[in-house]
């Protein structure tokens, strides 16, 4: 069992330009075969974060490395050979409005690959039917629910069996039911093909259950705290503890910097 | 010597959105090779694009047929010159009228509706989505679409043309009376299928890859916001009208300089 | 699927505007006289060329035999060259001639062929001896003038004379 980390993130910073930094000389490490969940607060630069490692953004500095090797976003051979080994949950399914269900699972393996129509009809139902959603196959995608959504997308992510799935906040905006379903399929999917998994979020309490590691990041990327989630709940630092409990106030401010009161309302100068 | 600064700034940056432009055109020209290995896509975009514009495209022509005969015969008939009514109808459909209408109408209809969609894709993370399963997404969404709009705007074209002479010959043999034989004999002394039907039609595939290509650039770079996409179906009228306009002069001046 | 309906619906797309190209191009264009193929060329010199433009109409006895190919001056004789595509069906003698007429009182110009007498035929890339230039109407108004003056100049001298 190889225990070398499927991903090494080293010393990465980046911004979309100068006045827009996002990420500031981030490090860190995803292990393979494990659920890792990237938790924080929303523009800590988690999403960016899951497009540097597929390689869709250039680091402004440092190293991305999958498996070994530097991602070099120039090179499109080698982008084009890394992103068949991973599958991406995107946050709001981002399936193609214009095919069935069916075809957007499809989809990557009749683009990706030479296999037959009868052996791809085989395998898309038995995707489909891992989450749940067999039945679902020729529904066209504005007939689904936003929770059938994601369920296909995650069956469309690993429809070519990939290495690396990356989920984009799983559970935001979902029913308890189907937040529940959800971090099933991530931990059983995980368990199953062996692949790893890694998830962004901030829904504490599912991530938690389901995930071998957690890392906690806050703006700029800065890593607040990582460990198993056992750790992190015990943890007496003030940032983390405010960020699992949910509490308002605390190292992360409730109120967006302004000016005294005093000012605003124009009663007269600050003391 | 602020003032120069900015000059430079804004020259700079004038210069730098037409190279951004050029590239995408480069790019989706470079990728049209590869789409046309799959023709079920382009298939199906011909038919989003061009039959989905044929009633519009024939109602148009056909009332320009009409409306032409008319006001050519109010013109026509101080000089005796009547019998030239289907000439001069069919000559400003096939060299000016078919090319630049039809591309005008496209503009407006297809243009907006590619820009709209493409935006909308991408504000739903789908080019991304493609992306990242090693998809090109100028292979699969725009080249096709690039390919269906030069292959129907010829075709619009000559449907508004015919249908116009059509509707020319309706008012002229029908309720004007001009005689019917001397209708066609004379169109088919006058007008030549090379220099302009033929212009006519390379006219109307040079208006297709304008369109088409700024309707698509206008969908893929604009923000994913409401405003975002109601301002670029704007520009994707705007700029294709104009540059239709432009070339249409430079074109008839390169094509019909000579009689 | 609907993708078979697609496909029918474009094909029909498709084949409506070839359709409407073949109807323009013959209907109501020149694409049903011979264009090209079984035509022989000859020469015409001539010292005016008039308004007579490229792919003007040949006409023998008023029915169309053939087209004109190029228009272009003689650098050394400073006549106009007229190149004349003629249907091979139509042989001519040697010593027919060629002149430029106007169809219609202000019509387009067209060149009209009178057959000679001869027995041997032009060949191709033959040159008709025998032409006329066309008529300016600048030189006509002048030469009418002119005579009208000649006139009331020797009716007056007839007038005196009496």
């Amino acid at each position: 069992m190889n225990t070398d980390p499927l991903i090494d993130i080293e010393h990465v910073s980046f911004g979309y330009d100068d006045s827009r930094i996002i990420l500031q000389d981030v490090s860190l490490r995803i292990a393979r075969g494990k659920v890792t969940s990237l938790l924080g607060g929303s523009g800590c630069g988690k999403t960016t974060l899951l497009r540097l490692i597929g390689g869709v953004h250039a680091a402004t500095s440092g190293r991305v490395v999958f498996d070994g090797e530097v991602i070099d976003v120039r090179d499109r051979t080698q982008l084009y050979r890394l992103r068949r080994r991973l599958g991406m949950l995107f946050q709001f399914g981002a399936l193609f409005t214009d095919l069935t269900v069916f075809e957007n699972v499809a989809f990557p393996l009749r683009e990706m690959t030479d296999l037959s129509e009868p052996l791809i009809h085989d395998i898309v139902l038995m995707k489909l039917n891992a989450v749940g959603l067999r039945g679902a196959a020729d529904l066209r995608i504005s007939e689904v629910s936003g929770g059938m959504a994601r369920r296909i997308a995650l069956a469309r992510a690993i429809a070519l069996d990939p290495e690396l799935i990356m989920y984009d906040e799983p559970f935001a905006g979902l029913d308890l039911i189907s937040m529940g379903v959800t971090a099933k399929l991530i931990r059983t999917l995980n368990d199953v093909t062996g692949a790893t998994s890694l998830v962004v979020s901030h829904d504490v309490p599912e991530c938690m259950a389901i995930s071998d590691h957690v890392i906690l990041m806050a703006t700029l990327g800065r890593i607040v705290a990582q460990g198993t989630p056992a750790e992190l709940m015990a943890s007496t630092d003030p940032e983390v503890r405010q960020f699992v409990r949910g509490e308002p106030d605390g190292p992360v401010k409730f109120h967006y910097p302004a000016r005294p009161m005093i000012e605003d309302y124009g009663l007269g100068a600050a003391p | 010597m602020n003032w120069l600064a900015a000059l430079g700034v804004r020259s700079l940056a004038v210069l730098y959105r037409w190279g951004h432009a050029a590239i995408f055109f480069i790019t989706l020209l470079r990728a049209v090779p590869a789409s046309l290995r799959r023709i079920g896509p382009v298939i199906t975009q011909i038919h989003a694009i061009g039959n989905r514009s044929l009633l519009i495209i024939l109602a148009s022509g056909l009332a320009v047929g009409f409306v032409l005969a008319l006001q050519m015969y109010y013109a026509l008939v101080t000089y005796g010159a009547v019998e030239s009514l289907g000439l001069i109808v069919n000559l400003s459909l096939v060299r000016e009228l078919g090319p630049v209408v039809t591309a005008l109408l496209f503009a407006g209809r297809a243009g907006t509706s590619l820009t709209a969609e493409i935006g909308l894709m991408k504000a739903g993370e789908q080019i991304a989505a493609m992306e990242l399963m090693a998809i090109d997404p100028r292979v699969r969404v725009l080249a096709p679409r690039f390919i269906g709009g030069i292959v129907s705007l010829p075709l619009l074209t000559i449907l508004f043309s015919a249908i116009g002479i059509l509707g020319a010959w309706v008012v002229a043999v029908g309720l004007i009376g001009v005689d019917a034989g001397n209708f066609w004999s004379i169109q088919q002394n006058g007008v030549d299928v090379w220099r302009d039907l033929g212009n006519g039609v390379v006219k109307s595939a040079v208006f297709g890859v304008i369109c088409t290509a700024v309707a698509l650039y206008q969908g893929y770079e604009t923000e994913a916001t409401p405003e975002g996409v109601a301002y670029a179906t704007t520009r994707t009228v705007v700029i294709s009208s104009l540059a239709v306009l432009g070339m249409d002069f430079i074109l008839t001046a390169m094509m019909f300089s000579t009689p | 699927m609907a993708k078979k309906g697609v496909e029918v619906m474009v094909g029909l797309f498709v084949l409506l505007g070839l359709v409407g190209l073949v109807f323009i191009a013959l209907k109501a264009a020149n694409l049903s006289s011979f264009s090209s193929g079984d035509t022989y060329t000859v020469m015409a010199r001539f010292d005016n060329i008039g308004g007579l433009k490229s792919r003007a109409p040949v006409r023998s006895a008023g029915v169309l035999v053939g087209r004109v190919t190029s228009i272009s001056l003689d650098p050394k004789t400073f006549q106009g060259v007229v190149k004349l595509a003629i249907e091979r069906s139509f042989q001519f003698p040697k010593d027919s001639s060629a002149k430029i007429l106007t169809s219609g009182l202000l019509g387009d110009q067209y060149v009209g062929l009178e057959a000679g007498y001869e027995e041997d035929v032009l060949a191709p890339g033959g040159t008709i001896k025998q032409t006329q230039s066309a008529v300016v109407l600048e030189n006509l108004i002048g030469q009418f003038l002119f005579n009208k003056a000649a006139d009331s100049g020797s009716s007056a001298g007839q007038g005196e004379k009496k």
